[in-house]
């Protein structure tokens, strides 16, 4: 029997008002979820390299715990263990935006820890000398130098969190991936909708590199 | 004459290194004080404790009046101490992303609340002061070693300390650099500044200096006039020390 493949352009074509459905719901996820990650990541992070081993522990414990679990598990155990915890569901998108703020926030919290144990001590002593206080001196000297040096691991974790949320389809959020499933459910072409499913995600990822590397550049300018 | 600095029985430790050894020192108001001394020997630690970057383990020390107490004491007198005392480091540590009027114009804004006209028109008079008016909006990596080391000076005196500390402040400088930085340093002598300074230019110390201070693994083991420690030192590591940096 000869086998003989062709790729369908019409149904890719067709496929796409279907699959642009689901790029809302991605990138409410996506960067819904990396806003409150980078609030996670600024707050553990800076509790991680705190003196006091209290504060610095627990914020060690959620880093280490997000890292070291997959962001499937983390997602099912929030979507389907949780409500038995909190006695009522949760809706898929909410446990979506909440694993993908909880796993970005243990990345980022590296990433701002790197970031500001990566300025040079002198630039403390430079402020605590001209009689700034600890606080006074890390936000106007140290964080705005320390976060200059994080925005290319920051792009980089935004990447990766935008197509962790490809997984999220198995809790039955609307994203790309789900409407692609339930697409192909319907027409069996599944090599050109997940081919236009692949398409978009780099779009998205491409589009932001883009804005990463020209906000880049003027950081840099001014340095 | 008051003293700005006073420094009885003082000790400082690196864990089990003894670095400050029982530190009498006291320092009047306008007098420049040159401390000189091996790598090592503990004369950039000795400067850092005066404004209290480094806590030390025993012994009192009191600047301009307020006490500063042992590691583990009260150190509220810490903030008046530093917003006295300026500060001027080997590495410069200049803020990279300001610019060179900005970096002058922080801590009079955030510490005293200057208004920020003023504190434009201070950075303004100092950098012409210390001659690199033209570099105000430039920043300091555009600013060769011996400008961004003068930035730096202005960057204290904008906070009008009543002590000046220099660690090392040409030691990180091209030779053709510190006769730029040395002459804004002469100047600031001559205008009353008290000044101490941890410096290798024996030149400088014999020239500005009020009082040599010769530190030895962590003891003051000669203090004099220059003149006396430079041409007639009585302890005999001065006299090798001495011997060995005046040669060349």
């Amino acid at each position: 029997m000869e086998f003989q493949f062709q790729f369908d352009w019409q149904a890719a074509i067709q496929s796409i008002p279907f699959l642009l459905k689901g790029i809302p719901y991605t990138l409410l996820i996506s960067f819904g979820g990396l806003a409150i990650g980078f609030l996670l990541g600024i707050i553990f992070g800076l509790l991680s390299i705190n003196k006091r081993w209290f504060l610095r522990w627990p914020a060690t414990a959620y880093i280490e715990v997000f890292r070291g679990t997959p962001i499937l598990v983390q997602v099912l155990f929030i979507f389907y263990g949780l409500p038995d915890l909190v006695g009522g569901p949760i809706d898929p998108l909410t446990a979506g935006i909440a694993a993908i703020a909880l796993n970005s926030g243990a990345y980022i919290s590296e990433v701002v820890r790197g970031g500001v144990q990566s300025i040079d001590k002198g630039q403390t002593e430079a402020g605590l000398s001209l009689g700034l206080s600890r606080t006074q001196t890390f936000w106007s000297i140290v964080w705005p130098q320390a976060f200059r040096r994080m925005i290319p691991p920051l792009g980089n974790q935004a990447i990766v969190s935008i197509k962790d949320t490809s997984l999220f389809s198995v809790i039955g959020v609307g994203e790309l991936v789900r409407q692609g499933q339930v697409y192909i459910a319907n027409t069996f072409t599944a090599f050109e909708v997940y081919f236009v499913v692949a398409i978009m995600y780099l779009m998205i990822t491409l589009s932001l590199s883009l804005i990463l590397r020209l906000v880049e550049r003027r950081g840099l300018t001014s340095v | 004459m008051s003293q700005i600095v006073k420094m009885q029985g003082m000790n400082k430790y690196f864990g089990k290194l003894h670095v400050l050894k029982d530190i009498n020192l006291t320092v009047e108001a306008g007098e420049v004080v040159v401390i000189i001394g091996a790598s090592g020997s503990g004369k950039s630690t000795l400067i850092r404790c005066v404004n209290g970057l480094e806590p030390f383990e025993s012994g009192k020390l009191e600047v301009d009046g307020h006490p500063l107490a042992p590691k583990g004491g009260n150190q509220k007198s810490l903030a008046e101490i530093r917003k006295e005392v300026g500060m001027v480091f080997q590495q410069f540590n200049l803020f990279p992303h300001l610019t060179v009027k900005k970096n002058i114009m922080l801590a009079p804004m955030k510490v005293k609340n200057t208004p920020q006209v003023v504190a434009n028109g201070t950075a303004e008079r100092l950098l012409q002061r210390v001659g690199i008016a033209d570099q105000a909006n430039k920043y300091p990596s555009h600013l060769s070693g011996g400008q961004q080391q003068r930035v730096a000076i202005a960057r204290a005196l904008a906070m009008e300390p009543r002590l000046m500390l220099f660690d090392e402040p040409t030691s990180a400088l091209d030779p053709e650099m510190i006769g730029e930085v040395l002459d804004v340093m002469r100047e600031l002598a001559k205008e009353g500044m008290t000044m101490m300074v941890v410096t290798h230019e024996m030149g400088f110390a014999r020239e500005v200096a009020d009082r040599v201070i010769y530190i030895h693994e962590g003891q003051i083991v000669e203090e004099g006039k220059p003149e006396d420690v430079f041409d007639n030192p009585q302890n005999e590591r001065t006299q090798s020390f001495l011997s060995r940096v005046l040669k060349h």
